[in-house]
C-alpha cells in the first residue's frame, strides 16, 4: 500500500507538467498567487534562511576574508581590507619557507592523529559492543559505563587527564613510576614527543564510546536468523564475526569511519583543553595551527586561507570515499 | 491531490519574503539593544549599568573578585552606577579582547597588558583619551610620567590610561642565602653560581623557579636579557627577532634550565600562574624572578615580609657589546573604554574612580601593585627596602617594550616559540642558538606583514 502512494506522489509532478502545459498560459495568470501553493514554501523559508546564516553566509565570508589582509587595522571594518589576491594561499603553500613549511608539518601530525584516533577508537568501539552484544547479567551497567566519556563534557573530562598527565602531582606518572616501578624517571607527557601520545590517548578515550554507540545500534539491526543459520551450518564466533557481522555492519561503519575522521581531522579541543595556549609542536593540530597562526598573531586573512585549504582537503577526500564505500556496501547487499 | 507546483516567480517571492524576515529580525533586534541601554548621555548618571571585564591580578580569580567588589559597591554608592564586574584570566584576555573589538560586543570598560596598547589602539575599538576625556577622569597630571606613555604609540592619544604599575624584579630567599653564605646577586654570572651553589636535585631544591609554559613570561625575558644582550626586537614596525642579541638574550635565559641546570624540568609545565612563585615561597626555589605583585602569592603560601628580598634583575658583567643595564620594563595594567560603549559618561566616572588617588593606595595595596596617580602613596608593601628597588628599577633600569602596533603579535609568536625551546631543556636536550635562531625565524614568519 504505502510503496504505491510513494510511486503515486513521485509521479504527480510530471503528469502535471503535462497538463499545466496543456491549459492556456492566460489561464494561469488569472491566478498567480495563492496561501495553498505558497504554504510548503513558506514553511521551508525558517530552514532555509537559518542554513544561509549558519552555514553558507559564514563559510562565504571565510572564503572572502582568504582574499583579503585582514589585520587588527581592519577587524572593525573588513570591507576596508585591502585585497591579497592569492598572497595568502601562496605563503601557505610555498613549502620551502617557514610558513609553508610548518603548514605542512602541521599536516602530518593532524593526518597521524587521525588514523590512529579513527583506528583505534573504531577498532575498540567494535570489539566492545561485539563483547556486549551477548546478554549477561549487567550488561546494561556496563554499557552506560561505556558510554561515560562520550557522556562527559569535554572539558571536564579532558582538564581531568591534565591534571592525571602532570609530570610531578598527576596519578600518570604515581601510578608508573612510584607504584609500579615500570621508570625510573618521571617524564613528561604534556610536553615534547608524548604530547602526541597524550593527545592521542585523550582523544581516543573521549571518540570511542561513540563508534561503540553507533557499531552496537548497528548490530542490534542484523536479524538473529542469520546467525541460526549460520550456526546450524557449522559457523564459529569468528567465522560468524567476519562473515556476517561485519559485512552486514558495512552501511553503519561507512557512516562512522567518515564522522569519525572528519571530527578527528578537525579536533580543536582536546588539545586546546589539553594545553591552553602552549600547544607543543607535536601535537600541532591543522585546527590548533590555524588558531594559533591567525587568531593569535591576528593575520587572519592567513588564517582563513589555510582554513579554506583545509575545507579543499576535507571534501576531496569525502568525495574520492563516499562513492567508493557506497560502490562496495552495495556490491555485498545485493 | 495535486502537488502544488514552483513557479520562479514564487521562488523569488520566497526567498524575498525570507529576506524581508531576516532584515526585519536583524533590524529589530538591533533597536531592542539599543532602547534597552539608551538611557546614556547627558544628565545623572545614576540607574545606568556598565560591565567591567577586569584581569586577573590577584593569586585567584576569585581573589580578584573580592578585591574589587567592595570598591565597586562603593563606587555605586557615589555615583549610582552599577558596574558589572568578570574577571578574565591571562590566558585569554587577549583573545576575549580581540573577539570583542571584531563584533563591537564587548564591556564598557576593560583592563588591558599595557604593552598590548599599541596594538589595539590600531583597531581602532577603543575611545581616544583627547583633552576632555582626560579632563573628565581627572586629568593628565595626575598620571605617573613613564606610566601614561605606555598608553599607546607617541603622537597620537593614548586610548589606555595606567590602572596598576609593576616592574621586574629578582626574589631571593634570604634564609637559603645566609645558610650557603651567599650576598645578594650583583651581576647575571652571580646569579648563575648562586644559583648553582643552591641547586640540590636530591631534595627536590633547585635555584630558580621559572614559569616556563607562560608565553608572556617567557617573551618578557627575551625582552629583557635581548636588551642586555643588545638585541631589539623590532626595527620601527619591522620585526627583527633574529637578531644576534636578541639570541643571545633567549640563551641566557633558557641555558638556566639547559646548561646550568638551576631550574627543575618540571617548571617547563608551569604556565598557569603563581606556579613559580609558589615553588619559591615553599622553599623549593631560592629565587624567582617576577613582577612586584607577586608579594601577594608569596605571602599567601607562607612567606613572611622580611624573609625574602628584592634586587633589579642583574645583566652580566661586563654588559655584552651594544648591552644596556636593563632589568625590567614598565610593565602594568591599563585601563581602556569600548568606543561603541552607550555610557561614555558613566565609563569615564569609572576610569576616574579607579585612578584616584583613594582607590589607587587601597587596589595598590591588596594586589601588590605600585600606584600610577602622583598623589598615591605606595602601600602595596611595608618593606621600604624593596619598595624602593622596585622604583628605582624602573627610574634607571627600565626600557619599554616597543611601541609598535604589531607588538601583542609579537609577544605571541616569540613567547610561543620559546616554550618549545624551554620543553626541549626540561627533556634532556641542549638548546642552540641554531635552534633558537630557527624558532625565532619561524615566530617572525607568523608576524603580519606590515
Amino acid at each position: 500500500m504505502r510503496v504505491t502512494v510513494g510511486t503515486a506522489t513521485a509521479t504527480t509532478p510530471d503528469t502535471d507538467d503535462v497538463a499545466a502545459n496543456r491549459r492556456p498560459p492566460p489561464k494561469r495568470r488569472q491566478i498567480p498567487w495563492s496561501w495553498r501553493k505558497a504554504t510548503p514554501y513558506l514553511l521551508l523559508i525558517p530552514a532555509v534562511v537559518l542554513e544561509l546564516l549558519i552555514h553558507i553566509v559564514p563559510m562565504a565570508i571565510g572564503v572572502w576574508i582568504s582574499f583579503i589582509r585582514l589585520t587588527q587595522e581592519y577587524i572593525q571594518h573588513w570591507s576596508s581590507a585591502p585585497t591579497a589576491g592569492f598572497d595568502n594561499y601562496r605563503i601557505a603553500l610555498k613549502f620551502s619557507g617557514p610558513v609553508g613549511k610548518s603548514l605542512l608539518h602541521s599536516f602530518e601530525v593532524t593526518c597521524s592523529y587521525t588514523v590512529l584516533v579513527v583506528a583505534f577508537s573504531w577498532g575498540i568501539g567494535l570489539v566492545a559492543a561485539w563483547v556486549l552484544q551477548r546478554p549477561f547479567l549487567g550488561r546494561g551497567p556496563v554499557r552506560t559505563l561505556f558510554l561515560i566519556p562520550y557522556a562527559l563534557p569535554i572539558f571536564a573530562g579532558v582538564i581531568i587527564w591534565n591534571f592525571m598527565l602532570q609530570r610531578d602531582s598527576g596519578v600518570v606518572n604515581q601510578l608508573l613510576v612510584n607504584d609500579l616501578h615500570l621508570l625510573n624517571h618521571k617524564p613528561f607527557w604534556l610536553i615534547g614527543n608524548n604530547a602526541f601520545f597524550s593527545t592521542a590517548v585523550v582523544a581516543i578515550w573521549r571518540q570511542w564510546p561513540f563508534a561503540f554507540l553507533m557499531i552496537m545500534a548497528g548490530m542490534q539491526s542484523i536479524p538473529n536468523d542469520v546467525y541460526e543459520a549460520s550456526a546450524i551450518d557449522g559457523a564459529g564466533s569468528w567465522s560468524q564475526f567476519f562473515r556476517i557481522t561485519l559485512p552486514m555492519l558495512r552501511p553503519v561503519n561507512t557512516v562512522l569511519l567518515l564522522m569519525l575522521f572528519l571530527w578527528t581531522f578537525n579536533d580543536f579541543n582536546t588539545p586546546f583543553v589539553l594545553y591552553s595556549m602552549s600547544v607543543p609542536p607535536s601535537t600541532d593540530l591543522m585546527s590548533i595551527h590555524i588558531y594559533t597562526n591567525s587568531f593569535q598573531v591576528w593575520n587572519f586573512g592567513y588564517g582563513s586561507a589555510m582554513s579554506v585549504l583545509m575545507l579543499l582537503f576535507l571534501l576531496l577526500v569525502t568525495a574520492i570515499y563516499l562513492p567508493i564505500a557506497n560502490r562496495r556496501s552495495r556490491h555485498v547487499v545485493l | 491531490m495535486r502537488t502544488p507546483h514552483i513557479r520562479p516567480s514564487q521562488v523569488v517571492m520566497g526567498l524575498a519574503v525570507a529576506a524581508t524576515l531576516a532584515i526585519t529580525a536583524c533590524s529589530s533586534s538591533k533597536k531592542d539593544s539599543s532602547s534597552g541601554g539608551g538611557t546614556g548621555g547627558g544628565g545623572s548618571l545614576s540607574g545606568q549599568t556598565i560591565t567591567y571585564w577586569a584581569s586577573n591580578q590577584a593569586p585567584t580569580v576569585a581573589q580578584d573578585a573580592q578585591v574589587l567588589q567592595p570598591e565597586l559597591d562603593k563606587f555605586k554608592e557615589q555615583t549610582g552606577v552599577t558596574v558589572k564586574l568578570q574577571v578574565i584570566d591571562w590566558a585569554h584576555l587577549q583573545n576575549k579582547i580581540l573577539a570583542a573589538t571584531t563584533s563591537g560586543q564587548g564591556p564598557d570598560v576593560l583592563n588591558i597588558g599595557n604593552t598590548w596598547a599599541p596594538s589595539l589602539q590600531a583597531t581602532g575599538a577603543f575611545m581616544p583619551f583627547d583633552a576632555s576625556a582626560f579632563a573628565a577622569i581627572g586629568g593628565k597630571d595626575q598620571f605617573v610620567a613613564s606610566s601614561l606613555a605606555t598608553g599607546g604609540v607617541p603622537g597620537q592619544d593614548p586610548t589606555s590610561v595606567p590602572l596598576y604599575g609593576l616592574a621586574y624584579g629578582l626574589y631571593y630567599n634570604k634564609a637559603m642565602f645566609q645558610a650557603k653564605g651567599l650576598q645578594p646577586p650583583a651581576s647575571w654570572q652571580d646569579v648563575v653560581s648562586d644559583a648553582k651553589a643552591l641547586t640540590d636535585p636530591s631534595k627536590n631544591v633547585y635555584g630558580m623557579a621559572l614559569e616556563g609554559g607562560s608565553y608572556t613570561e617567557n617573551v618578557h625575558f627575551a625582552f629583557i636579557f635581548g636588551q642586555q644582550n643588545g638585541g631589539d626586537l623590532f626595527d620601527g614596525d619591522k620585526p627583527t627577532f633574529t637578531s644576534p642579541g636578541v639570541v643571545a638574550g633567549i640563551k641566557q635565559y633558557i641555558d638556566l634550565m639547559a646548561s646550568d641546570k638551576v631550574v627543575n624540568p618540571s617548571n617547563a609545565q608551569y604556565s598557569k600562574g603563581p606556579e613559580a612563585v609558589t615553588d619559591f615561597a615553599k622553599g623549593t626555589a631560592a629565587m624567582v624572578m617576577s613582577q612586584n605583585n607577586a608579594d601577594v602569592s608569596i605571602q599567601q603560601s607562607g612567606m613572611k615580609a622580611g624573609d625574602y628580598g628584592v634586587v633589579a634583575i642583574p645583566a652580566p658583567n661586563p654588559v655584552p657589546a651594544g648591552g644596556k643595564d636593563i632589568g625590567t620594563f614598565p610593565a602594568g595594567i591599563n585601563l581602556s573604554i569600548f568606543k561603541n560603549s552607550k555610557h561614555i559618561a558613566a565609563d569615564e566616572a569609572f576610569v576616574k574612580f579607579m585612578t584616584s588617588a583613594a582607590e589607587q593606595q587601597t587596589l595598590g595595596k591588596a594586589f601588590t601593585t605600585l600606584p600610577i596617580n602622583t598623589a598615591a602613596t605606595a602601600t602595596w608593601t611595608t618593606d621600604t627596602a624593596e619598595a624602593q628597588v622596585f622604583k628605582d628599577a624602573l627610574a634607571t633600569k627600565s626600557a619599554p617594550l616597543p611601541l609598535t602596533k604589531n607588538e601583542a603579535a609579537m609577544e605571541t609568536a616569540v613567547g610561543q616559540a620559546i616554550t618549545p625551546l624551554i620543553a626541549k631543556a626540561a627533556t634532556g636536550s641542549n638548546v642552540s642558538d641554531d635552534d633558537i635562531k630557527s624558532a625565532m625565524e619561524d615566530a617572525q614568519a607568523k608576524m603580519p606583514a606590515s
